[in-house]
């Protein structure tokens, strides 16, 4: 690409493309500033694409402010064409979206909030509606659904759950117990240990791997369901989605649930056994006496109702958000992280209002 | 007229998936400035000859060279500048999802070239409204129909005004006006801007107003290279049947 400059006529030679046009550009400012330039020879030029017609578009802006000359001159047919195709001089600029103001914003993000906490009702409403007439009917259920749901879930958390709480009772067992020794109060780490376990750490653990493990798996497959439009096709096939998709993992998670809160018990006690025993010098049948006798059916009833309450949150915030993805596989991520943060804050949030009622 | 270089010369292609066999003993040289059409059957083989040729997926066998160069054995940063002279419209749009449409052209322009703003901006903005979408500008592929997204798409693969072209159904999904002003697009493409483009298509009237050759490939295997007319006249049963069934 050449640029030369005679009087006031600026002739270029050769090929105007996304190549050159930067340094034609560079070059072009730099004559500007040694003289006037009203009209540009293009009858040399042998090759344009668009980034030149662009060029040339915003050239042709810059000297028709001034310039009463025809500014490209002697232009090629070919060229011609091309500035005919690409250029932008004529067509209708479109305005961007506008960005909303601070309090706009803030007012919009607040009737966002209460619109998706009236839909959030609205599903989980729902979910629990075809959940009570599911118990009764099986359609709108695949035969065999529940079964397969339960053995997922159950053998997906269960042997995470199981190292968990294993080491938890262990660490548990093992600060507590030190502190313990200092007053010669060595057996009450079975009161401790069982007490800690069963009225909050089981179910809280329990709870927050299950929102990891399966809480994110039941919003990304409604939310890959949702974007593919299986769920549109589902409803085409007369089948409503929550009583297809939802209601078996809401029953298997209620049976699962407990179940695994039990397990982690169990385990967090043997855990917690191994330190008392070996460390402590606690004979195993005062411990393990200890530890169940301390435990009331209240706890009990508390303890498995509160991990009941836990695992339907879960499973009404993975859908809620598997339902409500924008946008295509990247809103499938964003709803599952979103799924998994929020119902690990709201199984907190559940288990301080448990507290607070059954201290 | 002097002999021209062809733009891509295809040896021996076989491709695979996995040890399934799709495709074997392609041979194909495509001459600057033509359109060539591949033709087939749902599954007979088209998206995985335009992977393979790109390198998308590496053939089993045989060579692939663009502009004399043999694509499959040249190093990263050579291939790469292969990649910026070729644009590529996928059969399911491919846009990223996350950015708007005026962004999703504008970033092989901002990555590639030292171009100013407002230059990028032009360009972006003609080749949307080139494909009919100016007022879609600043919206997300998320919130554009099907034959919208093919159009962006296109609209992307132009980004670079790539001197080769790679179309997967362009005009799939589209209205009988919409598709056949795309074919203009693409006719005028070749013709100003001196394009090489190969594409799939199924629709019989886009065919007749744009290929100037024809791959028909019929379960995996080549069975015609040539002209349209040639096509027509070869007496290749699979072929006559194709153009029969889709008359109307
Ligand atoms: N990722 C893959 N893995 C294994 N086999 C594949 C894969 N993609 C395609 N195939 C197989 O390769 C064959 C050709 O597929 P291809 O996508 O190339 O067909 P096509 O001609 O483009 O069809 P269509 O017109 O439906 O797009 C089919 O038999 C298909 O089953
Ligand atoms: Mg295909």
């Amino acid at each position: 690409m050449q640029i030369e400059l005679t009087s006031d006529a600026l002739t270029l030679t050769g090929e105007l493309n996304h190549h050159t046009v930067p340094d034609a550009a560079k070059e072009i400012s730099r004559l500007f500033k040694e003289g006037t330039i009203s009209k540009i020879d293009l009858g040399e030029l042998t090759m344009i694409d668009s980034a030149g017609v662009a060029f040339l578009d915003e050239m042709h802006l810059k000297l028709s402010e001034y310039s009463k000359e025809q500014i490209f001159q002697k232009v090629p047919a070919k060229i011609q064409a091309m500035i005919d195709t690409y250029s932008t001089l004529e067509l209708p600029l479109v305005e961007k979206p506008p960005k909303m103001g601070f309090f706009e914003q803030v007012g919009d993000s607040l009737l966002n909030s209460y619109n998706e906490l009236v839909k959030a009702l609205t599903l989980a409403a729902e979910i629990f509606y075809y959940s009570g007439v599911g118990l009764f009917s099986r359609k709108d259920q695949r035969r065999g659904s529940l079964l397969q749901q339960a053995a997922q879930l159950g053998s997906e958390a269960l042997p995470i759950v199981a190292l968990l709480s294993l080491i938890i009772g262990f660490i548990l067992a093992l600060q507590s117990g030190v502190q313990l020794k200092n007053f010669g109060a060595n057996v009450f780490i079975a009161d401790l240990l069982s007490i800690t376990m069963v009225r909050e750490m089981a179910p809280l653990i329990t709870a927050i791997i299950v929102a990891g493990r399966s809480g994110s798996a039941i919003a990304s497959e409604i939310a890959t369901m949702e974007v593919t439009e299986e769920i549109d096709a589902l409803k085409m096939m007369a089948l409503n989605p929550i009583a297809y998709v939802v209601v078996p993992k809401f029953h298997a998670i209620t049976i699962v649930m407990p179940l695994l809160v039990m397990f982690s018990i169990i385990v967090s006690i043997l855990g917690g056994a191994f330190i008392a025993i070996g460390m402590l010098d606690i004979a195993p049948h005062t411990f393990f006496t200890r530890a169940i006798d301390i435990i009331t059916i209240k706890d009990l009833i508390v303890t498995f109702s509160k991990s009941i309450w836990f695992a339907w949150v879960i499973v009404i915030i993975g859908s809620y958000y598997g339902f409500q993805v924008k946008g295509g596989a990247e809103g499938v991520g964003k709803a599952t992280t979103a799924a998994v943060v929020s119902s690990i804050f709201a199984v907190i949030l559940f288990d301080a209002v448990f507290s607070l009622l059954y201290l | 007229m002097k002999e021209l270089k062809p733009v891509i010369e295809i040896r021996n292609m076989v491709a695979k998936y996995g040890t399934k066999t799709i495709l074997s003993d392609i041979n194909v040289d495509i001459l600057p400035q033509e359109i060539t059409v591949i033709l087939g059957g749902s599954g007979s083989g088209k998206t995985t000859l335009l992977k393979n040729m790109l390198r998308l997926y590496e053939p089993a066998a045989g060579s692939v060279k663009f502009w004399g160069e043999d694509i499959l054995t040249m190093d990263e940063n050579a291939f790469n500048e292969v990649l910026k002279k070729t644009g590529m419209l996928f059969q399911s749009g491919a846009l990223l999802n996350s950015i708007s449409l005026y962004e999703n052209i504008s970033i092989p322009l901002e990555m590639h070239t030292q171009l100013s703003a407002k230059v990028r901006d032009r360009m972006i903005r003609v080749k949307l409204s080139l494909v009919g979408l100016s007022n879609a500008m600043y919206q997300f592929p998320s919130e554009l129909s099907g034959g919208m997204k093919k159009r962006a798409a296109l609209a992307r693969a132009m980004a670079m005004d790539p001197p080769l072209l790679f179309c997967d159904e362009p005009s799939a999904g589209l209205d009988p006006i919409t598709s056949a002003s795309l074919d203009e697009l693409i006719l005028s493409l070749k013709e100003q801007f001196k394009m090489t483009i190969v594409i799939v298509t199924h629709e019989l009237a886009s065919i007749h107003r744009i290929a100037d050759k024809i791959i028909f490939l019929d379960s995996g295997t080549m069975l015609f290279y040539g002209t349209l007319d040639e096509a027509k006249t070869a007496k290749i049963p699979q072929i006559d049947h194709f153009f029969e069934v889709g008359k109307f």
